[in-house]
Order: C-alpha cells, then structure tokens, then sequence
C-alpha cells in the first residue's frame, strides 16, 4: 500500500480496492409482532454518501439507530472498519449522529455544544480551542460561538448540529434527516452545502430521509427502503432510469404503468404486447416470452402532438387530453387513451405561451409516443 | 317655556351618552391593570395587612389586657399621640440561648429533610418520567393520593407504627429480630420520618414538571458523543433539572422550618422546632408580642431562600 488510499467515485464497484466501511449482514429488529427491519444486508465504502430512502415506518431510522448504537439487534451483524458492533456501547462507537431535533443542549453555547464530543475523548484544551475554531469556520458560525442554541435560527442550529457531530472526525457520520425542520429554499440551499462539506471533509455519510429530491442531490448511491427491507440500492441515475419494481418505480419519480405480455425477446430488444399499444424495447434484458410483465413509463419521457390521424405501430397510441396542470416550468396533460387508462405526460413550458401558438387544450385529440430506449422493465 | 323645554331635553342625552361611553371606554382600555390588581389586592388583604399587624405586635409589650398587648398608638388626655415601640422581644429572643438553638435546630432538621426528599425524590421523579404511558398516570396518581386524607390523621398513623407497641416494633419482635422493641417515637427520627414522608410530593411534582419537559434526545447525543451515563447525568441531565431541584427544595424547606404538628406529635417534647416555641409563647404563655417576634424573624430566616432561587431563576431567564 502506498500513502494515503486514492478514493474512487465509485467505490462500490471497485471490488479489489478497498473493504467496506460499514458491514451490515442479516440486520432485524422486531418491536413485539412488528418487524421494523428485515434482514437486510448493505455494504458501505469509505468517502460514501448514502441515503436510506423511505416512508414513514419503513425501518431506516431503526437501521442508523443501530448504527449509532441506540437500537439493539435481533439478528445479523454490524462490522465498522472491521469491527464488531455487537457490545460496543452507543459512547465507543467510532460513528456520530446529527440528530433530526438536533438535540443541542440547551444550556451551553455554541462552542460549548461542539466541544463537548472532544473534552469526553480527553483531547488537550488547546486542540479542542483550535478544532473548534476550524470546524465553526467551516459552517461559517465562527461570529455566533457564544451564543445558546435559543439565540440561533433553525439553519445556524443545523449547522451547529452538524459541526458537532463533525468535529470529533467519525469514521461514519449518521444523519437523521438533515434539512426536514428547515424551510423549502433553505433546504435546496443546504443541500449542496452539504454535499461540498462531505467532499471537503472526506467523511462517510449516511442520510436517512424521505425526502426524494434530496435523496438524489445529496447521494452517490441510495437505497429505496419499504416495510424493513431494501428495495433496490444503486446510484440516483440507476434508481431513477433503471426501477427494477413497480414500488421503486412508482416512489421515485412518477410512472405510468402498462401490463402485458413478453411476445420477443432477442439480445438487443424486446417486444411486449399490452392492451393500448406494442411496446418496443431497445435494451436486452432476458425476460420469458410469454410471460406477464410490467412495462413503465415516466411523464417527462413521452412526448405529445396534436393530431386527428389515427396512429399505428409501436411505441405510439391515440388520446385525448383530459385534464391539464400548469406547473410554471412544465405542464402535466393527463391523457384518456383508447382503454380508458389515464396517463401522465409532463412537457416542459419553452416559450411563453400567446395566443398564436398553437396550444394542446381541454378534449383535443392528441397521440403520444416514446422512445424504445426510455422504457422500463419492471421484474416485480 | 315649552320651547327652552323642547331644546334642553335632546341636548341632555347627548352628554350624559359619552359620560357612560367613556365610563365603557376607561373600562375596556385599563381591563388589563384591573385584571392585575386583583392578586395585589389579595396578597395586600390576606398577606401583607396580616403581616404589618404582626409586626407591630412584636413592637408591642405584654400587658394583661386583652388582646395581651400594650397599643402601639395612644392619645393623652390633653389630646398628644404617644407611640411606644419596644424592641425588647427582639433583643430577648436574641439573647437567650433557647430560641437561637430552636432556630438553628429548625434550620438543621428541615435543611436535613430537604436534602433526603431530593435524594429519594428525585429518583422517583425520574422513573415516572421514564415509565410506560400506562404506569404513569397510575405513579403520578399514587402520588398525590396522599392529600386525600387528612394530614392529621396521616401523622397519627405513623404515631401507631412508631411507637413502642406499634406496628414496627410488633412485627421485628415477633420476627425475632428484636427482643426489645426500638424507641422511635419522640424521638428526631420519627420527626424526619414524618417530615420527609408529607413533603415528599411537594419535592416530586416540581421535579416531575421540569423532567417531563426534557428531550430524550439530548441524553442520545450525549452518549453519542462519547459520554458515559453518570457523566451525562451530571453533566447534561442534572443542570437541566436544576430550576426543578430549586422549586422542590424551596417547596419542602420553607414549610418544613416552620412546622409544628409533625415536631409535635413525632417528637413530643424531644425535639424542639420554633413552631412550637411559637405555638407555647402564644398559647400557653399568651406571650403575643414574644410570639409576633419569633414570627418575624423566621419569616426573614425564610425569605433569605426565597432571594436566592429569585437570583437563579433570573439567572436562567437571562441566560435563555
């Protein structure tokens, strides 16, 4: 090994670099009959951003509770940096929280609040004035350090939030939704802040949110999670263009969703059949001929014109425009197709609307079509 | 005639109309400094009135009059005010040893007691606070269950389970653990007993207030940051509950100085409270000027507690 270990973009996909950080095999938590997470396994690599994405329920706060060692386990292991977990106590783990309430302590400063994690591992007092100093430089809060959290708005609390849990420099920084007490422009504003502090630090991150869009901004990979299981784990594009179920398709994003039936399958393309219209695929994926599947479309991948002619072929179907949604930027027409089945499309508002382009309006007679690229396979 | 008639009536509603409206108005306009002079005329009727007739009882000397004292005010013949002021019972009080020791041995048993109820308090506080949402309602109800009987009678409860014959004593002997029964009864034991025993809710409730406000989070982070337990619990559990310890220990300190049942009936004539005394200079010796001044002085031992928790709190107000 020479120097310092050259991290990857993609860690995860370099199998000979280094191990994973964090080693989640087996994980289970049941509370009573309930099982809150299920036998879930994860690997997580040094300089990762990782978001648990999930509803309400879902088990991801439970799996970071673990984690930081608040949450017992009921089955599988924790490995961090090829440690055991198992009887490492919440105050020895190598990890820190950021708490969704922050959980500051109300009746110390600022500098006090970050010092705090520094003064229990005995650091000499004038490194702990000295880290202190970097890391409230660092969130730029270096003006506010005698204030209490009381004296501070909700976006210097986060910061301080996050300057504490980082100033001890964990191997794994654990963040229970971040940005969800700030408002929406200050979330957006924070989410990059937070991504650039995570590079400049070199930390691994896991997130755990609800939050879709800032699952994608924040992450370099994610996992969807329902009912204490992982649906599918990959990077924001993977999840977003390359669902591999209807739940993962249908939580991220939005889709339009056809059932039908395999009639080709060849290595560069699939045919299925469904009851509006064939669908062409032009990405092998081997699927059974004959068999039921479920195809799926998003909004923004289908494109719309107005026309009376009747279409033919695959990849385009006949509608007519139900309803409208003006968003600003785009639009969403809903369109009745021939079997009654509604569906989305969104186009994007590139010109300001006047009254001699010709609109797509209320009743009118439109087709749709897609690209054989943009469809996607759903195994389950 | 008819005419001036004609012409003063309709003037006469206009002006008695803005003299009722502006009655209204002045009402409407200062409701919030009337709302406020309530508690001050209650507190200037039933505490500060009382308190000045108190004092100047102290002022007065014995007489054998009836009430007992001399007046403060009296008109000569010749119509001059004379005003006596005496501050004999003060420099009596201070200068036999009796009173002095009674005040320091007050001070001595309810400063003991406060410390025991917040020692046992404040545990029980926590574990209510940290019980399941079906036992604690259930806690907090064995809590103040107590006040549903009469105080008295609760002291004279203990007074059967302390004494010689009672129930303590009964069932160690017939144990065979003792062979003769143990004097707890009259004694400074049974006073402790019976003080921390009554005032222990007032010591937990305060707690319990103040704990039931704080974030189980914060213990989390401190663990999380590397905290062990006991040092979480000095220092982030207990500076937070510090205004409940405050509140708790004025609420059992001030009442358990002056008390005079519990000393009475527990501690017969053993322990010596200044309630007592009191209670003997004012009815037995119908000494109500040396009375009055025993009074005034233990209000001032008391309001010296008071100062200091009033410095905190503003302390805490500053600092939030």
């Amino acid at each position: 090994m020479t120097g310092a270990p050259t991290v990857s973009d993609t860690p995860w996909l370099d199998q000979d670099g280094q191990k994973p950080l964090v080693q989640i095999k087996g994980v289970t938590k049941k509370y009573g009959d309930v099982t809150a997470v299920d036998n879930v396994d994860l690997d997580i690599y040094q300089g990762e951003l990782f978001c648990l994405l999930g509803g309400s329920g879902c088990g991801k706060s439970t799996l970071l509770r673990m984690l930081a060692g608040f949450e017992s386990l009921n089955g599988g292991s924790i490995t961090i940096d090829g440690m055991d977990m198992a009887d490492v106590p919440a105050y020895e783990r190598p990890t820190n929280m950021m708490f969704q309430s922050y959980a500051l302590f109300p009746h110390m400063s600022v500098e006090k609040n970050i010092a705090f994690g520094l003064q229990q591992d005995r650091v000499p007092k004038n490194d702990i004035v000295d880290r202190v100093h970097d890391i409230l430089t660092l969130v730029e809060l270096q003006d506010f350090k005698k204030r209490k959290p009381q004296q501070l708005s909700g976006g210097q609390r986060q910061r301080v939030a996050l300057a504490r849990a980082l100033v001890k420099q964990p191997k794994l920084l654990l963040l229970d939704e971040p940005l969800a007490a700030l408002d929406k422009k200050l979330r957006k504003q924070t989410q990059f802040e937070l991504a650039n502090i995570q590079e400049k630090v070199g930390v691994t991150f896991i997130v755990v949110t609800h939050d879709q869009e800032e699952a994608m901004t924040l992450s370099s990979r994610m996992a969807v999670m329902d009912a204490g299981r992982f649906q599918q784990i990959g990077t924001p594009t993977e999840i977003y263009e390359f669902p591999d179920s209807r739940f993962v398709a249908d939580f991220i994003g939005s889709a339009n969703f056809f059932e039908g039936r395999v009639t080709e399958d060849s290595s560069d393309h699939v045919r299925v059949q469904t009851d509006v219209a064939e669908v062409y695929i032009d990405h092998g994926q081997s699927v059974l001929v004959g068999s039921k599947i479920w195809v799926a479309l998003r909004p923004e991948k289908i494109q719309i014109v107005k026309t009376d002619e009747p279409v033919s072929g695959p990849n385009t179907v006949n509608g007519v425009v139900d309803d409208i949604g003006y968003l600003g930027e785009t639009s969403i027409y809903k369109v009745a197709l021939p079997n009654g089945q509604i569906v989305d499309v969104t186009a994007p508002n590139q010109s300001r609307p006047t009254s001699e382009t010709p609109r797509i309006t209320w009743e009118e007679k439109v087709a749709i079509s897609w690209e054989p690229s943009s469809v996607m396979l759903l195994n389950a | 005639m008819s005419d001036a008639a004609a012409q003063t009536a309709p003037a006469a509603t206009p002006e008695t109309k803005p003299l009722m409206q502006r009655i209204r108005r002045k009402l409407q306009n200062n409701w919030r400094s009337i709302v406020v002079m309530v508690p001050f005329a209650w507190l200037l009727i039933f505490f500060l009135a009382p308190f000045f007739i108190v004092a100047k009882i102290s002022l007065a000397e014995l007489a054998i009059a009836s009430p007992p004292f001399t007046k403060m005010i009296e008109w000569a013949d010749s119509g001059i005010m004379t005003i006596r002021i005496v501050f004999d019972n003060f420099t009596y009080i201070f200068e036999d040893d009796l009173y002095l020791n009674t005040y320091l041995n007050s001070l001595k048993i309810s400063t003991t007691s406060t410390f025991l109820c917040l020692l046992f308090g404040y545990p029980i506080a926590y574990a209510i606070v940290r019980s399941g949402p079906v036992a604690k309602p259930v806690l907090l109800f064995l809590i103040i269950l107590p006040f549903w009987t009469s105080f008295l009678l609760r002291v004279y409860a203990w007074m059967g389970l302390l004494a010689d014959q009672g129930t303590i004593n009964n069932l160690l002997i017939s144990l065979g653990l003792i062979d003769e029964p143990i004097r707890m009864l009259y004694t400074e034991f049974a006073v402790y007993v019976g003080i921390v025993y009554t005032y222990m809710p007032f010591m937990i409730l305060p707690l319990y207030a103040n704990m039931e406000k704080l974030d189980g989070s914060l213990n989390e982070a401190a663990a999380d940051l590397g905290s062990r337990p006991t040092n979480t619990f000095f220092k982030v559990t207990l500076p937070l509950t510090l205004p409940g310890i405050i509140a708790g220990c004025l609420l059992v300190f001030i009442p358990a100085t002056g008390e005079y049942v519990i000393p009475d009936l527990l501690g017969g004539g053993n322990v010596n409270m200044i309630g007592r005394v009191l209670y003997n200079e004012f009815s037995r010796n119908s000494d109500w000027p040396v009375a009055a001044a025993v009074a005034i002085v233990l209000l001032f031992l008391l309001v010296l507690p008071i100062m200091v928790f009033q410095y905190f709190q503003g302390k805490a107000s500053e600092a939030s």
